[in-house]
């Protein structure tokens, strides 16, 4: 094979090996880019006039909970009062709310404000934790005035 | 963490694109190692070919019928760099084929890539979510238990004084590879559950705040696998690549500094010991800072003749490499395994070693983004440590290679020689695919508290959701 050819394919390999990681990082251009488009997740006019129902509405404001209720169970009538740092509910002793109950396991659930809400999650339970009803998988945000079940405990943020 | 809608794309026809540039790199790098040497298109470049190309569609397929949202440029990515490994293997192979006692390497991690995808294949196919994996927590600890034990029993073999491997019969398998694996799980479930306790305030000291003493039980469990590893295996590499491990998931666990500086401490206590104590650690630490003193190199066990010969070849490598084909990593000491990045640098020089860094780089940004978007916080300590331990191998690899830290032996992942890396470098990326697919996935359900608000009856309820991307 000629010396012409094989330093074609040489320097054609090298670019090759580069155009792969060019296409990579264009193909991930809508997560790597900074500034003005990065508002990723907001839908685009185009998007927006295709799919009307992405456009979010302005989000109603939240009152802000500041207090912790237990409203049935053992504890019934227990308040507490939320600072900025994560609460641990369960019957281990180490929990911020040392539950009384049966059905709640050691460290059954974990709430944590991020940015100006707070949520629940899960950690491992054996009962299961309840929001409004229907069993947590993940961790979600707890609005005031919605009832978390842990056993026989229910629990509420108020404002 | 405001949800904001978009339209949820599923990106595997990015993927396939990607995935063809990708083949066209792992065959093109097969075609122009051999070309000096071989006539071209023989038997082994075809089954070469046919093996990555077959092995890397059937994952694609796979993706798109289990895993539709997961991260699109994970699998090009790994398929690019396992095919330039296997095409470097196979050149390194070539020049020593006139030996007839001589067993070609490249055919055997040519199997053990396709045991190593079809595994990855397995896992995305039973394992449909990673939180399962979560119930495995203290299991997982036992099993790493006996793996890092395994080599120490009658089964193990002791090759160049490390005794980190196991004779399974057909050839030998290292367990700390996939230890790595199940200690990853066991520290993210663990400390996913007992990240609040670890958090409880301790005594502060100035800006830190200290853990109390009872939280610091596992670091000094993890701190004292690391030592036994480094003591009974004599491996320094797999020995940092544990701790480090663990330093990284309590950091991103705990997001205290006080940890990472705790944990440098007992590192330098450990280092300093081991230089005290143990000969190889000594000899390594001698050959780095006086590499190019005539009697370090000429040293019989534990000389910087490995290290230097990889430097020369970088030189020679220069900007642009020799080309494929054309260098002479095989002068080179282990160039098909652990210097395997010295053989790449010395044939295609910085600007392909670049290339195959930025390789790295992104693979290991998609593992950490697939963190940030993953809600459970298990999946979040996995995939970030599971990452970590892919970044810390190519640091502790590179930087040994370049001289910047002492040389010790850990394989630099998808490409060096070693069917157990391979395997847990692919188990890895199922993993890691997995978590992104959890991570991206528009969720169907509404959150309970808005389920109630929104009738589902006006067609608009159930649109799919998905996290902000990049808000964190």
């Amino acid at each position: 094979m000629s010396e012409l050819t094989v330093t074609l394919l040489r320097y054609g390999f090298l670019l090759l090996v580069w155009i792969l990681v060019i296409s990579t990082v264009s193909a991930l251009r809508r997560d790597l880019v900074v500034g003005q488009r990065n508002k990723t997740g907001t839908p685009s006019p185009r998007q927006a006039r295709k799919h009307p129902e992405l456009v979010e509405e302005p989000a109603p404001s939240r009152p802000q909970a500041r207090r912790l209720v237990v409203t049935e169970g053992p504890l019934a009538g227990t308040t507490l009062d939320l600072a900025a740092s994560p609460i641990l509910l369960g019957r281990a002793q180490e929990a911020t709310l040392v539950l009384e109950d049966d059905y709640a396991s050691g460290r059954h659930a974990r709430l944590f404000p991020q940015g100006s809400r707070w949520f629940i999650e899960d950690l491992g339970s054996t009962n299961g934790t309840y929001l409004a009803g229907n069993q947590l998988t993940r961790a979600l945000p707890v609005d005031p005035g919605v009832p978390i079940r842990i056993g026989k405990t229910v629990i509420e943020l108020r404002p | 963490m405001s949800d904001v809608l978009t339209v949820p794309r599923s990106r595997r026809n990015v993927e396939a694109a990607l995935l063809l540039l990708a083949f066209a790199v792992a065959v093109g790098a097969n075609f122009v190692a051999g070309l000096e040497r071989e006539e071209p298109f023989n038997d082994y470049f075809w089954r070469q070919a046919a093996t990555l190309v077959g092995m890397g569609i059937l994952i694609h397929l796979i993706l798109r019928i289990r895993a539709k949202y997961a991260d699109p440029v994970i699998l090009p990515i790994v398929i690019a760099l396992n095919g330039i490994g296997l095409a470097m293997i196979h050149r390194l192979d070539l020049p020593r084929m006139e030996n007839p006692d001589f067993v070609p390497v490249a055919p055997q991690q040519l199997t053990w890539t396709a045991v190593a995808i079809l595994a990855a294949s397995v896992l995305l196919i039973f394992l449909r979510d990673h939180r399962i994996l979560r119930r495995f927590t203290y299991i997982s600890l036992i099993v790493s238990a006996l793996l890092l034990l395994l080599p120490l029993t009658p089964l193990g073999l002791e090759i160049n004084g490390a005794r980190i491997w196991i004779n399974v019969g057909f050839g030998t398998f290292q367990p700390g590879e996939v230890a790595k694996i199940t200690l990853a799980v066991f520290f993210a479930g663990y400390l996913s559950t007992n990240r609040d306790l670890i958090l409880l305030a301790g005594k502060k000291l100035g800006p830190l705040q200290l853990p109390r003493f009872k939280d610091l039980a596992p670091m000094i469990a993890a701190w004292l696998v690391s030592i036994g590893v480094l003591i009974l295996q004599r491996d320094l590499g797999s020995s940092i690549l544990f701790f480090g491990l663990f330093m990284a998931m309590i950091y991103v666990a705990t997001s205290r500094v006080s940890w990472v500086l705790i944990g440098l401490a007992m590192i330098g206590v450990g280092a300093f010991v081991a230089l005290q104590l143990f000969s190889h650690v000594a000899l390594r630490f001698d050959s780095w800072l006086n590499a190019f003193d005539p009697e370090v190199y000429n040293r019989a066990p534990g000389g910087s003749q490995q290290v230097v010969q990889g430097l020369f070849g970088l030189a020679n490598g220069g900007l642009a490499g020799t080309g494929f084909g054309q260098g002479r990593p095989d002068l080179v000491t282990y160039a098909n395994s652990d210097m395997i990045i010295a053989a790449l640098g010395e044939e295609l020089g910085m600007i392909g070693v670049f290339a195959i860094i930025l390789l790295y780089i992104l693979l290991v940004s998609r593992g950490f983004r697939a963190a940030l978007g993953t809600k459970d916080g298990f999946g979040k300590l996995l995939a970030c440590g599971l990452s970590f331990t892919i970044a810390l191998q190519c640091f502790v690899v590179i930087g040994g290679i370049t001289r910047l830290i002492p040389l010790t032996g850990l394989t630099t992942p998808f490409m060096s020689a070693g069917g157990s890396s391979l395997l847990a470098n692919w188990i890895i990326v199922a993993l890691l695919l997995l978590i992104s697919e959890t991570a991206r996935r528009p969720v169907r359900t509404a959150a309970p508290s808005e389920s109630a608000a929104v009738p589902s009856a006006s067609g608009r309820g159930a649109l799919p959701r998905r996290p902000k991307e990049g808000s964190r």
